[in-house]
């Protein structure tokens, strides 16, 4: 069977739509839940929530840090409380009082960033988070998540309003290819293989997910087996993924949106080093990018299945 | 819990909350008297007369919240609590100590009856208009107050939610602000200047009372206007002095962040007994 015919990588929605779309459902099923953008709702989509939930929905202006916290007091007083906004503003701009106001205390705040990586494209690197998935696992006690379709991210954002913590979750602002069927379940401290393989195992996320699967169709056509494992939850990581990649695999190339020292790649390799160690490449970006179309960015980052190929070659190259 | 609407009463329970506050401070050998002796009425008014909350179901969704923006005057904040029942007395000298529940600022990872952990100043105003936003999603006639420090209110965040707070007219919480003109560096005044204070936060659409903040009878007053004043939130602008009830304390930046030595202790004893 080759492995085309398994994933048809259509194109669906782009994961902040389908955050928008998650959100009314979760307002359909529970009058608890609400949510606060801070003058983006057009573009993060919670805008589908204030259609829908006028009176639930908390407009904060141009005010990340307020909204941050303004979101944690209502999730400490009982609500389902989530806050939106590009991820390079809620995540940075927001950063202490994520610390102080949700993560330290165990506040239940979801927070969702949108426009994350390098495919917002055009509007560039002030614009561009590249270190969001970083600064979320530097808050204790939060989970974060990173999905990579509609489909995975309407499951996580249904799955962020039941975890009993801090969430972050993290969307694109382009198209996404669709990895998933409807009903496939997600949980914290999940992950899932995608494709089989023994020569070596590619961990990615979000957009990258798609071109882990084209990269794994390439290397099939060589001979070269490939484990394509989706690793949408952050953290808690499921180590028992890694582990069985590293003992089986022995050879693995981590491939992320983000900047490439500090994100998944890290975070799968300190596994390795705890468990069973094994060669790594790593995928990701080393500094800022610039504008361009998403896809002639993410191209010439080095971001698209071509460069997770090329690492796989290198790591099978030093591969015992 | 004594509750009492009675100034004289309440005098006295101020008195002891001082003394709390000295006491502590001189055990930890470290911590912030001087902010914390300029709240002490606001925060014994409130607790002991003007808000609605029960020791004995610190969690009742009712309640009313008490948030200390200024995190680090909680040698007041624990003595009330404790002398309302919440938390030991005689535990109060373990304030600071590894383990202790009387952490160096509010943590309600060891104090659940605490609204929110503070102490990154700028940060309990947005959390409180939060904390009295959800009240009014749920129909709840729960009221939020916080305390907030003149120097902390130089934080951005400050006035982000000031803005905020007046565009959703959420007037089921206090602000008071402990104006003792006193920061860590200095004077504010020197430091970074606040004047025309009243004017900003009226300018910034909040119904702004200003007392002198240890007048208990005149607190009360405030807090009773702010309960009528609707479609705005109130700020109460109390007027204080830094290091208030003991003499060699007040109106000196050095008692911002030191602890009295055990002689300075006895002397500041003497002052409040």
């Amino acid at each position: 069977m080759s492995v085309s015919t398994k994933y048809e990588l259509k194109l669906g929605v782009a994961t902040r739509e389908a955050f928008g779309k998650a959100l009314v459902e979760l307002g359909q099923k529970d009058p608890n839940v609400v949510v606060c953008d801070a003058d983006l709702s057009k573009s993060t989509y919670t805008n589908f929530f204030e259609k829908e939930f006028p009176e639930r929905f908390v407009e904060c202006g141009i005010a990340e840090a307020n909204m941050v916290a303004i979101g944690a007091g209502l999730a400490a007083a009982g609500k389902t409380a989530f806050v939106a906004s590009f991820s390079a503003f809620v995540i940075n701009k927001g950063f202490e009082q994520l610390r102080v106001t949700a993560a330290y205390p165990n506040v239940p705040l979801k927070v969702v960033g949108t426009h994350s990586g390098i495919s917002i494209g055009e509007d560039g690197p002030s614009q561009m988070s590249i270190e969001d998935l970083s600064l979320a696992c530097n808050l204790p006690g939060f989970t974060v998540l990173a999905p990579a379709d509609e489909v995975s991210m309407k499951a996580c954002i249904h799955l962020a309003a039941e975890i009993h913590g801090p969430v972050f979750v993290r969307a694109g602002r382009s198209k996404a290819a669709i990895v998933y069927t409807p009903g496939t379940e997600f949980h914290s401290g999940g992950s899932h293989q995608l494709l089989d393989g023994n020569d070596v195992a590619i961990f990615a996320n979000g957009l990258l997910v798609a071109e882990a699967i084209r990269a794994a169709e390439a290397l099939d056509a060589e001979g070269i087996s490939a484990r394509v494992i989706d690793i949408y939850c952050v953290k808690p990581i499921d180590r028992d993924a890694i582990v069985r990649a590293s003992t089986e695999c022995r050879a693995i190339v981590v491939a992320e949106e983000h900047l490439k020292d500090t994100g998944i790649g890290s975070r799968v390799a300190q596994v390795c080093a705890e468990t069973t160690p094994c060669v790594m490449e790593f995928v990701g970006l080393t500094t800022y990018a610039e504008s361009g179309t998403p896809e002639a960015v993410l191209e010439h980052y080095g971001l698209m299945a071509k460069d997770i190929v090329a690492a796989v070659k290198n790591v099978l190259a030093r591969k015992k | 819990m004594t509750k009492t609407s009675n100034p004289a009463e309440l005098a006295v329970i101020a008195k002891t909350v001082r003394r709390h506050i000295i006491e502590m401070i001189t055990a930890a050998k470290s911590g912030h008297p001087g902010g914390s002796l300029s709240a002490t009425e606001i925060v014994v008014t409130l607790f002991n007369d003007i808000m609605k909350h029960d020791p004995s179901n610190p969690k009742w969704a009712d309640r009313d919240r008490f948030i200390l923006g200024k995190g680090h005057a909680c040698p007041v904040l624990y003595s009330v609590m404790a002398e309302c029942g919440y938390t030991p007395v005689d535990k109060l000298n373990t304030f600071r100590a590894l383990g202790s529940i009387y952490q160096g600022h509010p943590d309600v990872r060891f104090i659940p009856a605490l609204e929110a952990s503070t102490g990154s100043l700028g940060q309990g105003l947005s959390v409180g208009l939060g904390m009295a936003l959800a009240a009014k999603f749920n129909g709840s006639p729960s009221r939020t107050f916080v305390v907030l420090g003149d120097g902390e209110i130089q934080e951005g965040q400050i006035w982000e939610a000031a803005m905020f707070g007046a565009a959703r007219k959420i007037d089921n919480i206090v602000c008071i602000v402990d104006n003792n003109r006193i920061q860590l560096d200095g004077f504010v005044k020197d430091i970074m200047p606040l004047e025309p204070l009243a004017d900003k936060w009226r300018s910034f659409g909040w119904h702004t009372i200003e007392v002198d903040g240890h007048d208990i009878a005149a607190l009360q007053a405030a807090f009773h206007e702010a309960e009528a004043t609707k479609g705005m939130p109130t700020c109460v602008l109390a007027h204080t002095v830094k290091g208030k009830g003991v003499s060699f304390m007040e109106n000196n930046p050095k008692w911002h962040g030191s602890a009295p030595s055990k002689e300075e202790c006895a002397l500041a004893l003497q002052e409040l007994a």
